[in-house]
């Protein structure tokens, strides 16, 4: 089991004649995942041919309409790696085609874009994981996105990040037990799917065991989920939160990651966390030591 | 990137909103000259990216051109939250009757918009929000459909604006929208908006923020509002060589990839540093997924050239890039340098062909160059090396 993506997922590349679309389509590929086809108005009715983890010849169709590609080949998660100008419209695209599952890729989203995306996707079918964000992977059954597919395998840990390096990182230094479901839901002041909707996804997950949350600098989000926890979680979490000696009011890589005045520091998130029982490592080596424990006594 | 008062008038007036521009000026003799050409009582204000600046002493009214270059004089050579002024703005002083407080900003924990107003005071706002938070009004709006003159109504009547002023209200508050959504702000402040005799509504002060992705994308004009003298010229040539980097105040260089990981890793090597002399990270410096030996060469230079690092960290995970291509890039880096890399450099490689990366640091056996096992080995013998040089 998993959250939101295993081995019956068929996924569609928005993008995937691009130079990111085309690279990652291969690694996806490669990684098992099964991939239908894609989505350029401009070369729909072409194919790109890319090899499986066989190593066999794989040639994906090339649609013109996201609706299209569901039609003809039961597509149910779309990957985007469309230039942030056009990450809207193709967002909207997606959701009107009603597809189940959206993981935008993209960086540098203006977050009005990114805000009226949500306000449209209210009501609808379709979740938003991202933008910004390095997607979603159930190790040994699918991967939407660009997480390496080579760090570990399955196993009882559930891992939500805003980072990507955090995630590879943490996935590495817990490589030993392995993932259920590792997802990074971006690193821009308004994500599709946030913590709280990982957490609650998790904890219904039969085989995830413990959860593993990362956070960082900027907003509130930790501090809600922290909320959430207390009310809602049964399973283990452990967390970790980056940027603990970042300066207030400077941007720190990613577009969200800013402490403004007093809100939005590590320590406060730290302090929301331990609060309502969390763990919280000092570094990414202690969190996973904090992990490890627990998983030893479960 | 936020604004300064003067820019983001600039982008009320070309926007409808009723706003005085003033006349911005670098040196005491032309704030005198502008203060002439205005006539009557002035107000001199200096122009930093930081709030308090009345409290800062960085306000001043000035009754006679002579007391405006007294002022300037004095504002030109403060100091505020740490920001040098460097320039001033002239305005003719129009003294409120009333002042009220008005925003429009990015709620990032709703996902939506908001809009913050109270006609109980303006600059106290934060006061007014403690004492008398039901004065202080909150309206979100849905990015879907904005504010329309409907809406524009509806938040005036919110907030409860005098019946005077309330159809001048109706139309700022529209053109207030057109600024937060055309010109893609996070957060677009009127305060003081002040009630000027005759009943006139004027936005006194402002303050705008703008979303870099957005500016990126669609608004290339915005390069205009970048004052480049005020930046860290470590951090100007950074940007030009398309580098995401923020100069701190320590002696570790740090060079990492993707934003989380390089926060983690400032964190780790000041943990380090408690036990090597209180050494703390220099900057942060994230060099992305695609790491060649160019864009290596380039973090290298920035970070190589800040007089205050004693040694580096370099910091990479390499999922989608790797690790050999790191260290190539490393290697290359090193060379295109030549003498002028003269700091000891700490590398840590982990993930995708880790071994080959490290092989090839070992076959290149440069003498600045130590390879770590982990990221806390890494930090450690960086923060160790760079208290050392120090001492």
């Amino acid at each position: 089991m998993s959250i939101y993506l295993n081995k019956d997922s068929k996924i569609i590349v928005q993008g995937i004649t691009g130079g990111m679309g085309a690279k990652h389509t291969a690694l996806m590929l490669d990684s098992g995942a099964t991939i239908v086809g894609g989505v350029n108005a401009r070369k729909a009715g072409t194919t790109v041919t890319h090899k499986d983890a066989s190593g066999a010849d794989v040639e994906l169709p090339v649609f013109g309409t996201v609706k299209e590609a569901m039609a003809e080949t039961g597509a149910d998660v779309s990957v985007l790696f469309v230039p942030p100008a056009f990450t809207k419209d193709a967002c909207v695209e997606a959701i009107d085609a009603e597809i189940p599952l959206i993981v935008v890729i993209t960086e540098g989203v203006p977050v009005q874009d990114t805000a009226e995306v949500w306000s449209y996707l209210q009501g609808k079918k379709t979740r938003m994981i991202g933008p910004n964000c390095p997607g979603i992977i159930t190790p040994g059954e699918s991967l939407a996105g660009i997480t390496p597919h080579t760090i570990t395998g399955s196993g009882p840990v559930g891992l939500v990040s805003k980072s990507g390096t955090l995630t590879y990182q943490m996935m590495y230094e817990l490589k030993d037990f392995g993932f259920s479901t590792a997802i990074g839901i971006g690193g821009d002041p308004i994500v599709g799917t946030t913590h709280i909707d990982a957490l609650q996804a998790f904890e219904e997950d039969p085989d995830t065991k413990l959860i593993v949350m990362i956070g960082e600098i900027g907003g509130d989000a930790e501090e809600r989920a922290a909320a959430y926890i207390k009310d809602n979680i049964t399973k283990p979490v452990v967390g970790y939160v980056a940027g603990f000696t970042a300066p207030e009011g400077k941007t720190m890589g990613h577009a969200g990651a800013i402490v403004s005045g007093s809100a939005g520091t590590a320590a406060a998130k730290q302090e929301a966390l331990e609060a309502v029982g969390v763990k919280v490592g000092k570094t990414p080596s202690a969190t996973a030591e904090l992990a490890r424990e627990l998983l030893r006594d479960l | 990137m936020d604004l300064m008062e003067f820019q983001a008038k600039e982008l009320f007036a070309k926007h409808g909103v009723t706003t005085t521009l003033g006349v911005v000026v670098e040196t005491a003799e032309e704030a005198k000259a502008a203060a002439e050409e205005m006539g009557g009582v002035v107000v001199v204000k200096a122009q930093v990216k930081a709030g308090g600046r009345g409290k800062a002493g960085g306000v001043k009214l000035a009754k006679t051109p002579d007391e405006a270059f007294e002022h300037a004089t004095n504002i030109l050579n403060l100091t505020i939250k740490d920001l040098p002024v460097n320039r001033v703005l002239i305005t003719p002083a129009t003294p409120p009757e009333e002042e009220y407080y008005f925003s429009f900003l990015l709620d990032r924990s709703n996902r939506q918009y908001l809009c913050i107003a109270s006609v109980e005071g303006g600059v106290e706002i934060e006061e007014v929000a403690k004492t008398n938070p039901d004065a202080v009004k909150k309206i979100a709006i849905d990015p879907g459909t904005g504010v329309d003159a409907d809406k524009a109504r509806e938040i005036a009547t919110e907030a409860a604006f005098p019946e005077p002023v309330f159809e001048q209200a109706v139309k700022m508050i529209e053109d207030l929208y057109k600024v937060f959504v055309e010109e893609d702000a996070t957060l677009v402040e009127v305060n003081p908006l002040a009630r000027l005799a005759g009943d006139k509504l004027e936005a006194l002060d402002g303050k705008v923020s703008l979303d870099d992705n957005a500016s990126e994308v669609r608004h290339p004009d915005h390069e205009e509002f970048e004052i480049r003298e005020e930046a860290d010229h470590l951090e100007s040539k950074a940007k030009d060589l398309g580098l995401n980097y923020v100069k701190l105040d320590g002696e570790v260089g740090i060079i990492g990839n993707g934003a989380g990981l390089v926060m983690s890793t400032l964190d780790v090597v000041a943990y380090a540093g408690e036990a090597h002399g209180g050494v703390k990270p220099a900057n942060f410096l994230d060099i992305g997924g695609g790491a060649n030996a160019e864009v290596m060469a380039n973090g290298l230079d920035v970070i190589l050239h800040d007089p205050q690092v004693k040694s580096v960290f370099v910091n990479v995970f390499g999922g989608i890039t790797a690790c050999d291509e790191v260290a190539n890039g490393i290697v290359g880096a090193l060379k295109i340098l030549g003498d002028e890399a003269t700091k000891p450099l700490v590398v840590r490689l982990d993930g995708n062909n880790v071994e080959l990366g490290r092989q090839i640091l070992a076959d290149a056996n440069h003498p600045l160059v130590t390879l770590a096992d982990t990221m806390d080995g890494g930090a450690d013998k960086a923060a160790e090396l760079a208290n050392n040089q120090a001492a």
